[in-house]
């Protein structure tokens, strides 16, 4: 087992005569936390559709977790979990049933899943409130949860889209110390996001621009390289040259 | 299984936790067998008709020519035995039986008097009452008019007899109606809405990208729905049994059979919204108007397919619940077997097999 977790070469999805994503080639190491950074309509949720075997590339070649895109993407869904900015939790199951919902269609023992959900419900400050529906938690709460169910099944690989949409900078600062832990614990972090403060907190961040990986750095190193103050003016310059108007 | 399993549980947690689904799902069946006791009446037209004649006189043969040259009537064949009369019932194509004792004339000339007897099918009390009434008035205005320049009148009666539903109990047209809709509606309406719910939630995405195979998942919904159907063909029928005093006459198998197939091409209908529908309010716009009109008006519950136009006539062959309705209602109240109702049974089959592989398909359209 190599320690890269994904491996894109020339990965390319068109729709017809429109080229979604145009040839990105990039490597992702296991324990990182890797920002997938683009504007609208740049072709991120597409490349992420593609490395999550939702969808068929149409050329060039990717591994996810080791496994082959093309050939393998039942076994590439064993092993990489997914959150969005949705959070994709029934607001009318309790956070317990959340819980062993998700892990069930995993296919985890009620062993492992009665065992794991104590353990994680200890860690989100959530044990008094698992038989109450999801509803009732607040925003932030509900955030957390979803990341960690999102990650309650051990994946390699985790692909988080935008998961900190409309939550407060407190929050999102607490959301982000929960990725650190699963970084750390040896979980893969793929994450997009909008907030170029975050862009910060990653190893490493592409940024795509119409269809392209255009940039692909440590923060630090993209600083350096644009001569920019910050991320937030290190994407503006690469987003300006954008031809493709958001979608 | 353990996937699905889980998968069906939370399925039953959503249904149990909405008071209005669980109204929806199994008080309105209840509540529309009850409601739905009105008849309506309607005009009869061209309807096949089976003579009797024994014995063949000028007076027989200009009676039948009245009743043929009334648009109501259309003689379908000539019978010759008292059996063939209820075997032409449950082919289902005649209506009504005009009986001609044996001396018709005869009596008619010596004794000024002479009987005719009216058998009709009464599965359906409507079109059976209106056939009967049309047929006794053109019977009575022949009489009418060979009367006239005699002193003594001539008298014809003519005895009725409503075949399978003597009471002509509307009870006996609605049960088999509202069976068809409350399936549509639990199976189609509700399975749609339920997908697309989770479409719109964005639990669908997380659920895909899951190792669940994409029809499982979709058949793990369409399971509760199918418990649930269940559980309302059994109390329709028990509610129809012992409140509105409707037997079921044929094979209970057979109609509980026919009745999961019905349902099963209501899933499938359903899956088929639910993967064009984006959100809640077209899946239920698509349901309700695509199916459950139709439903009501096309297929012969509320008005007689025979009396249609033509193009409606056509139109209703694509109802599912039209063909449901002719086999619970051959079943259930005339009581015959599947080999009356094998045709019915093999259009609802296609069907089943042809919006199952066009549910299936577009799922995996949008998937690719």
């Amino acid at each position: 087992m190599s320690d890269k977790v994904i491996i894109a070469e020339k990965l390319t999805k068109r729709f017809g005569d429109f080229t979604a994503v145009d040839a990105i080639s990039f490597e992702v190491n296991r324990g990182e936390i890797f920002g997938f950074l683009g504007a609208n309509g740049a072709g991120k949720t597409t490349a992420m559709r593609m490395l999550s075997g939702l969808s068929m590339p149409t050329s060039g070649k990717a591994t996810v977790a080791g496994f082959d895109v093309y050939r393998e993407n039942e076994k590439i869904k064993r092993n990489i979990g997914y959150m969005s900015q949705k959070f994709s939790l029934y607001e009318d199951l309790t956070v317990r049933e959340n819980i062993r919902f998700y892990a069930g269609i995993y296919g985890k023992s009620s062993s492992f899943i009665r065992e794991k959900t104590g353990i994680v419900l200890k860690e989100l400050h959530l044990s008094g409130e698992a038989d109450k529906l999801v509803k009732s938690l607040p925003l932030g709460w509900k955030q957390k949860l979803a990341f960690s169910v999102a990650i309650f099944h051990e994946p390699r690989l985790v692909f988080l889209d935008e998961p900190t949409g409309g939550v407060d900078p407190v929050t999102r600062r607490e959301f982000w110390n929960l990725i650190y832990e699963a970084a750390a614990s040896g979980i893969t972090v793929f994450v997009t996001t909008h907030y170029m403060d975050e862009a910060e907190y990653c190893n490493r961040v592409s940024i795509m621009v119409d269809g392209r990986i255009d940039a692909l750095d440590t923060p630090g190193g993209l600083k350096k390289t644009f001569n920019a103050v910050s991320m937030d003016e290190v994407f503006l310059k690469l987003a300006r040259k954008a031809v493709r108007t958001a979608d | 299984m353990k996937q699905f399993l889980s998968f069906v549980k939370k399925e039953f947690h959503h249904i149990f936790r909405d008071i209005r689904t669980m109204f929806i799902l199994l008080a309105m069946p209840v509540a529309q067998i009850i409601i739905f006791g009105f008849a309506l009446t309607n005009e009869v037209k061209n309807s096949k008709i089976a003579i009797w004649d024994q014995s063949g006189d000028a007076a027989t043969a200009s009676l039948v020519s009245e009743l043929e040259a009334s648009r109501y009537f259309e003689v379908e064949q000539a019978i010759h035995s008292p059996g063939e009369i209820g075997a032409s019932f449950k082919k289902g194509k005649v209506k009504l039986a005009v009986i001609f004792p044996p001396h018709f004339n005869e009596d008619l000339q010596h004794f000024n008097k002479a009987q005719v007897q009216l058998i009709a099918d009464a599965s359906d009390p409507n079109v059976a009452n209106t056939l009967t009434n049309y047929a006794s008035a053109i019977i009575m205005d022949y009489q009418n008019r060979i009367t006239q320049n005699r002193k003594m009148p001539y008298t014809i009666t003519t005895e009725m007899r409503m075949l399978y539903n003597p009471e002509l109990k509307g009870a006996y047209n609605f049960v088999p109606g509202v069976m068809a809709m409350v399936l549509l509606l639990v199976c189609t309406m509700m399975t749609a809405i339920t997908i697309v719910r989770e479409k719109e939630m964005g639990t669908m995405e997380v659920m895909l990208v899951s190792p669940m195979k994409p029809f499982r998942i979709v058949l793990a919904k369409a399971v509760p729905y199918l418990l649930l159907s269940s559980v309302n063909i059994a109390s329709i029928l028990l509610l129809s049994k012992y409140v509105l005093d409707v037997p079921v006459n044929g094979s209970l198998l057979l109609l509980i059979g026919e009745s999961f197939l019905f349902t099963l091409v209501s899933l499938s209908l359903g899956l088929l919204i639910s993967s064009g529908a984006e959100s809640q309010q077209t899946a239920m716009f698509i349901s309700l108007v695509g199916m459950f009109l139709p439903t009501v008006m096309l297929s012969g519950f509320m008005f007689p397919v025979e009396n249609m136009p033509l193009p409606l006539r056509t139109v209703s062959n694509i109802v599912p619940a039209k063909w449901y309705y002719i086999i619970v209602k051959s079943v259930m109240i005339k009581g015959t077997g599947l080999h009356t109702v094998w045709k019915e049974t093999l259009v609802l089959s296609g069907m089943l097999v042809f919006f199952l592989g066009l549910a299936i398909r577009n799922f995996k359209i949008r998937l690719a």
